[in-house]
């Protein structure tokens, strides 16, 4: 369960070990105020920690719940987003209006109240990758609008039919959404989608390179989508859509046996309607049928009869702990992911970084814990890639991380995994952009800030994989290359002394006009590399001989 | 000669084949020392420049520019020299890493037409000089029937190409006294040397240039004079006096510059310690040049075997002027006197 685990340490700490501990006082801690109140307390570990950070998390939230809302349902996305200044205050901090819209969804009326202002809404337990989990980060931006600026916020929504207008705000310490007003919308023209529009106190002017950045490198890995920004100055960013192709959804998929903690199996036990062990597991797991479920109840000693309700909680520890370690269980397959693949990832590459030769690699699923991933590893190379070393780009489920990048398992592989001399690549020169992107259902992220992957062996050894693959690609394509850049040479060789050669001869000899060298030249085309450098001449220089 | 090899070359060009050339090899292995005209010459092996190679393209259209160069300078009857060459090129496109190159270009121009380069007017810078009482009649364009006796200027006249070409007339000297360094020159000059000793003295500013070699080697032949030569004591003083008698290496492929009769008179490393010369301690760079020649075939001989011998022993060198201990005059007077009577007896 991510969004806890979230919560669960300071940002830029990481202590897995306390986890479990974590996890029970977080419990504690929901029940005695409301998650709103906790979020509020604790704003610093969604990414609100500074006033640039707040506007740059601000935007990439709303911006992947946009994208979320269209690719669920196989839509292109033609995101808008505009932020303009409502007062120039300080110069650390602007009052800020942030407007994102999309063509995705909609929301239904009844259920926007809930969706917009009300933390932890809808939580399923159901794993599917997405961009955001569980809808909490947008929402922890409105949260910070409101506290920043006492504003509300303002939804325009519809599913397709009529428009809503909503102006909502989040009631914090009892968690429930405030409606100020709610009203249809006379339709002007048929729209599908969803708009929300808030203000916020931040730092805008710091954060903005952050910003582009970020959308030109959603852009890379959403290259079937329109993005537009207009920037507090008006000017307009645009990313324009390059293909009408989108990856398939993924399916919504039950959690994996592997991947069960204590607190999430305590919930699902909550929330299941099943009586009897045998059809718990069966129902609520994934890769779990009746003869897996009975070889394994019959392994841990549980009645498969037994009410799952009625476990104590000694028992559901060591369940947890034997569902993860038991080998019967098939490996997760890989259906509720949705990795970019190999056309998709190029044309987006193409597309931002305009190179002269790519290579993409989209691995085979696999898995870590019970978590199955998809690796994929793209390297351009070369046009108008930046001069002066490599650049990496790290995406995980589609979402660019930018900061951290030192710490991240794809700065290993590329930076002290790798052994570039051998692929001809000079790291600290070479014109040259290296995309990795991991898509999981759990990416294992170090630390709550979620910007760099930890070194999981599994997953480092894909990427390793993946990215020797692409590098000997482009080994060959440069090898290629200067084999044909040494052909041109040899030519223009010829090209430049023959007829000067000919110009000489004539004029010793008085002759007007030169002999016409353009048969040699012909022949010169046709000549190959072995026959024309081999054999050179031992020539001694002067003065190497006593003088 | 140019002509036919330009000519060779538009043949080649007209038959669309790869234009070549071929030429004696100047690698190591093709440079003979021939023990009996006492001078390098090159062997039988020779190396093929083609145009089909493309590292030989380059060198090869210098070659063929190198050689319209000479029939224009022939043509026209103008002289150049060899730096004029390296700054022709840059004009032409052709342009030569440095100077060496560029000289290296000529070299293979002489090797392949067999004539120096003297022929086709092209000349080192000059800086060579002699005096003494000779007079010469000038065949140079301009100056034919001119004449000029060396005497006329007692800073010594340079041996450019007018004076190499030129005739010999008359003289009454009966040696020539060839020396190393400018200032020992000029002492000769004063201290009335030629005079006395009935000499013409030629200054050679260190290895002696293709022009004064040919010219001391005319004066040897065609007015049967001897030849002492004077250079400093040390590894590289001995090497141009050897170059003169001997010929070098590099112009293997030229004959008739060497002198074989000619003497080499000092100053010897028995000198400095017959004349308890002031002198310093050779360096490494003179040990390790002075192994080189005491395993050179020029060197099989003596006094050369005596003298590198007494080197090693002594480990020292001195200087010409270094005899300016004993007074300005003495190594006109005593040294020269001692040693042209010991080689002469």
């Amino acid at each position: 369960m991510l969004s806890v685990e979230c919560a669960s340490c300071p940002e830029g700490s990481h202590h897995p070990k306390y986890q479990v501990e974590v996890l029970r006082q977080l419990a504690e801690t929901f029940r005695e105020i409301s998650p709103a109140d906790f979020f509020y307390r604790n704003r610093d570990v969604a990414g609100f920690s500074n006033p640039s950070r707040a506007v740059y998390s601000t935007v990439r939230e709303l911006v992947e719940n946009s994208l979320d809302a269209c690719e669920t349902r196989g839509i292109l996305p033609d995101i808008f987003i505009k932020i303009s200044s409502l007062q120039g205050t300080s110069e650390v901090s602007q009052v800020l209006k942030v407007l994102v819209s999309d063509n995705g969804s909609g929301i239904p009326p009844q259920y926007v109240p809930q969706a917009f202002g009300q933390v932890l809404f809808g939580s399923k337990y159901v794993l599917r990758q997405m961009r955001g989990t569980f809808g909490l980060g947008g929402k922890m931006a409105y949260l910070y609008g409101q506290i920043t600026t006492n504003t509300p916020l303002r939804i325009v929504t519809s599913t397709g039919s009529k428009v809503y207008e909503f102006s909502l705000m989040i009631d914090i310490q009892r968690n429930r959404p405030k409606i100020v007003y709610q009203k249809e919308l006379r339709r002007l023209k048929k729209w599908r989608g969803t708009l929300v529009e808030f203000s916020i106190e931040g730092d805008y002017y710091r954060a903005s390179p952050k910003i582009v950045e970020y959308l030109r490198q959603t852009a890379m890995v959403a290259p079937y989508a329109n993005i537009t920004f207009i920037d507090i100055e008006g000017r307009l960013i645009r990313f324009t859509r390059a293909t009408n192709l989108m990856p398939k959804s993924p399916k919504e998929t039950l959690p994996h046996p592997h991947g069960i903690d204590v607190e999430n199996l305590q919930r699902i036990i909550e929330l299941s309607k099943e009586r009897n062990m045998q059809q718990f597991l069966t129902k609520n797991f994934h890769r779990v049928g009746k003869a897996t479920a009975k070889l394994f109840l019959n392994e841990v000693k549980i009645d498969p009869r037994k009410d799952p309700r009625k476990l104590s909680h000694e028992e559901i520890v060591g369940l947890a702990r034997a569902l993860r370690s038991f080998e019967g269980f098939l490996p997760p397959d890989a259906s509720c992911l949705s990795p970019l693949g190999e056309s998709l990832l190029e044309a987006g590459i193409r597309k931002e970084l305009q190179p002269e030769f790519v290579a993409v690699e989209s691995r085979r699923p696999s898995a870590y814990s019970g978590h199955p991933f998809i690796v994929e590893v793209g390297i351009a190379y070369g046009g108008k890639v930046q001069q002066g070393g490599a650049s990496l780009y790290r995406f995980a489920n589609r979402i660019p991380l930018l900061y951290d990048e030192s710490s991240d398992v794809s700065w290993k592989v590329v930076n002290q995994l790798m052994n570039w001399k051998r692929y001809n690549v000079d790291l600290a020169v070479a014109p040259l952009a290296i995309i990795v992107h991991i898509c999981s259902t759990k990416i294992p992220y170090k630390t709550v800030g979620k910007e760099y992957v930890a070194d999981r062996p599994e997953i480092e050894r894909e990427i390793m994989n993946a990215m020797r693959d692409v590098a000997r690609r482009l080994s060959l394509f440069l090898s290629k290359r200067l084999s044909y850049e040494r052909e041109k040479r040899r030519f223009d060789v010829f090209e430049r002394y023959l007829p000067k050669m000919a110009k000489y001869a004539a004029s010793t000899v008085g002759l007007k006009n030169a002999p016409s060298v353009k048969p040699l030249l012909v022949k010169a085309s046709k000549l190959s590399t072995e026959m024309v450098e081999g054999g050179k001449e031992k020539e001694v220089l002067e003065g190497s001989v006593a003088s | 000669m140019l002509k036919a090899l330009a000519e060779d070359i538009i043949e080649q060009i007209r038959k669309a084949d790869f234009p070549s050339i071929v030429m004696p090899s100047r690698t190591t292995d093709n440079i003979y020392f021939d023990k009996k005209l006492r001078q390098y010459v090159l062997g039988e092996k020779v190396v093929r420049r083609t145009a089909r190679n493309v590292t030989h393209l380059k060198p090869l259209t210098q070659l063929i520019w190198a050689g319209y160069i000479a029939s224009t300078l022939l043509r026209e009857n103008k002289t150049s020299t060899l730096r004029d060459v390296f700054y022709m090129a840059e004009g032409e496109g052709l342009s030569f890493e440095d100077q060496p190159e560029s000289d290296r270009i000529i070299t293979e121009l002489e090797s392949v037409i067999k004539h120096p380069r003297e022929d086709f007017n092209i000349f080192p810078e000059e800086r060579s000089a002699m005096f003494g009482n000779l007079e010469v009649e000038y065949t140079v364009p301009g100056y034919e029937g001119r004449r000029l006796n060396f005497t006329m200027n007692p800073d010594g006249i340079v041996i450019g190409p007018a004076v190499a070409t030129s005739e010999f007339v008359d003289t009454d000297a009966d040696k020539v006294i060839v020396i190393e360094k400018g200032a020992m020159f000029t002492r000769f000059v004063e201290e009335k040397a030629w005079k006395r000793y009935n000499a013409l003295l030629i200054y050679t500013a260190g290895q002696a240039p293709r022009a004064t070699r040919t010219l001391i080697r005319r004066l040897n032949v065609e007015l049967k004079l001897p030849v002492y030569l004077f250079a400093d004591a040390d590894p590289w003083g001995l090497h141009i006096c050897q170059v003169i008698i001997s010929g070098s290496a590099n112009a293997a492929h030229i004959p008739e510059l060497v002198t074989p009769t000619a003497k080499w008179a000092g100053v010897y490393a028995s000198d400095i310690v017959k004349y308890d010369l002031p002198s310093t301690k050779l360096n490494e760079q003179d040990i390790k040049r002075l192994q080189e020649i005491e395993k050179d075939p020029r060197y099989q001989s003596e006094p050369w075997k005596t003298e590198i011998k007494k080197f090693f022993e002594i480990k020292k060198k001195a200087e010409q002027e270094a005899f300016s201990r004993y007074g300005l005059s003495f190594i006109v007077d005593k040294y020269l006197k001692t040693r042209l009577e010991e080689l002469e007896g």
